[in-house]
């Protein structure tokens, strides 16, 4: 069983951690998934919504064409939500990559490739150790983006929202992301190995 | 799967996370992170970057009716299926372009066996597939800006070593290489180049206009 559907079974509600910690997240994401909860949706959105709506208005969009966007990028997590795997990616991640490739078929009007799945498919019980530890590397990781020098931060938000072309990207950040990698190789390999 | 010798870049990755790269290179990294598992991981911590950043951001103000018209859309829509992954050469996100596997390509012939088939293009930056019979070379060809060749099939030998599939090579225009497919498997390759590829001899580059390389 998901270890956040476990923390979520019984009560229909979320019961441990502050309200919008890493794990609750994932935990209402779960709560779509299996039961269409849509109280924790409703929590998703509030949180959500806004923040997609201001990083595609900074990405180019205007107000009208950003909030049909936003829509459409909440309705997908829901419609999506059976595929999220908190071993590989925080929610705030997952719902990045999502509205992202919506941008760039609305604004730049192509279908984006996105890399194919993984053969497994999406599995039963994402490793509860590697959920936590994936939650906490995410925490930390927004932890060195604030503490960044302002300049530096500013550059990377430029990157990110699509202000910088390809060729002006350094992909030397300065952020601890040789860990969340490696985290992230050891969850596919994990997973690898029990689905052989 | 994970024998990949030759990978992608941190900023090519970093660029496809950020959605900036123009879109024959985002097929190309997505192809090859479909092939790559460390490729893969390196792309989530990019990506878990973007989702640092819109999780600090301030959020714009929504419509009144957002969440109700966003119920309203997701109503009576069913679940987004898993897609299992291709079983055939190509990758789904290539499969996609292509219009299915390898039988799907619409090849036309470059000379001396080999042939290519134009997939996209956006701006200057185009991706094709470039098909060279087994033992033989690409034509020798420079470029102005970055070329990326993911290999699909087979393997091919040049200056930089021997790649095979799931192998990226990146050069930039001042590479003049001559990639040569290895004996015994006619070679299949995707490449993004963002100038057009310039051929160095002089028979090829008389042809070039023709061919569109």
């Amino acid at each position: 069983m998901p270890f956040a559907l476990r923390m979520h079974r019984g009560t229909g509600r979320v019961v441990t951690g502050p309200a919008d910690s890493e794990g609750q997240w994932a935990a209402r994401i779960a709560a779509i998934a299996t039961t269409r909860d849509q109280a924790a949706f409703a929590e998703v959105f509030r949180h959500f919504a806004p923040r997609v709506k201001a990083f595609l208005m900074k990405s180019g969009a205007d107000a009208a064409l950003a909030e049909e966007c936003t829509q459409d990028v909440m309705a997908t997590l829901w419609h999506k939500a059976h595929l999220y795997d908190p071993s590989r990616a925080a929610v705030s991640t997952w719902i990045f990559t999502v509205a992202r490739n919506r941008k760039i078929d609305l604004l730049r009007r192509y279908a984006r490739p996105e890399p194919e799945d993984l053969p497994w498919g999406p599995v039963d019980a994402p490793d509860q150790a590697d959920a936590l530890a994936m939650q906490q590397e995410t925490t930390k990781l927004a932890e060195a983006i604030r503490s960044l020098p302002e300049k530096q931060r500013l550059l990377i938000e430029r990157a990110y929202f699509g202000d910088l072309t390809h060729s002006e990207i350094a992909a030397e950040t300065g952020l601890p992301l040789g860990t969340i990698k490696s985290r992230i190789r050891l969850a596919l390999e994990r997973l690898r190995h029990a689905m052989m | 799967m994970n024998n990949i010798r030759h990978t992608v870049p941190d900023d090519l990755l970093m660029g496809y996370a950020a959605g900036a790269l123009p879109q024959p290179f985002d097929l190309v990294v997505a192809t090859h992170v479909s092939l790559s598992d460390d490729a893969r991981a390196r792309l989530a911590g990019f990506e878990a970057v973007g989702g640092a950043v819109l999780e600090e951001m301030e959020g714009a103000a929504l419509a009144d009716d957002s969440f109700d018209r966003t119920l309203a859309r997701i109503a009576g829509k069913a679940p987004e299926p898993y897609r299992a992954p291709s079983r055939g050469i190509f990758p789904t996100p290539l499969q996609r372009v292509v219009g299915g596997d390898e039988g799907a390509v619409k090849w036309k012939s470059i000379g001396m066996g080999a042939r290519q088939a134009l997939l996209c293009s956006e701006g200057e930056a185009t991706a094709r597939l470039i098909f060279i019979p087994a033992g033989q070379a690409m034509p020798q060809h420079s470029h102005r800006g970055m070329e990326l060749t993911l290999v699909l099939k087979g393997a091919f030998r040049d200056d930089g070593g021997l790649y095979a599939r799931g192998d990226l090579e990146v050069a930039n225009e001042e590479v003049d290489h001559t990639p040569t497919a290895e004996p015994g498997e006619d070679c299949i390759c995707l490449i993004a180049t963002d100038g057009r590829l310039k051929f160095t001899r002089l028979l090829p580059r008389i042809a070039q206009p023709f061919f569109g390389i």
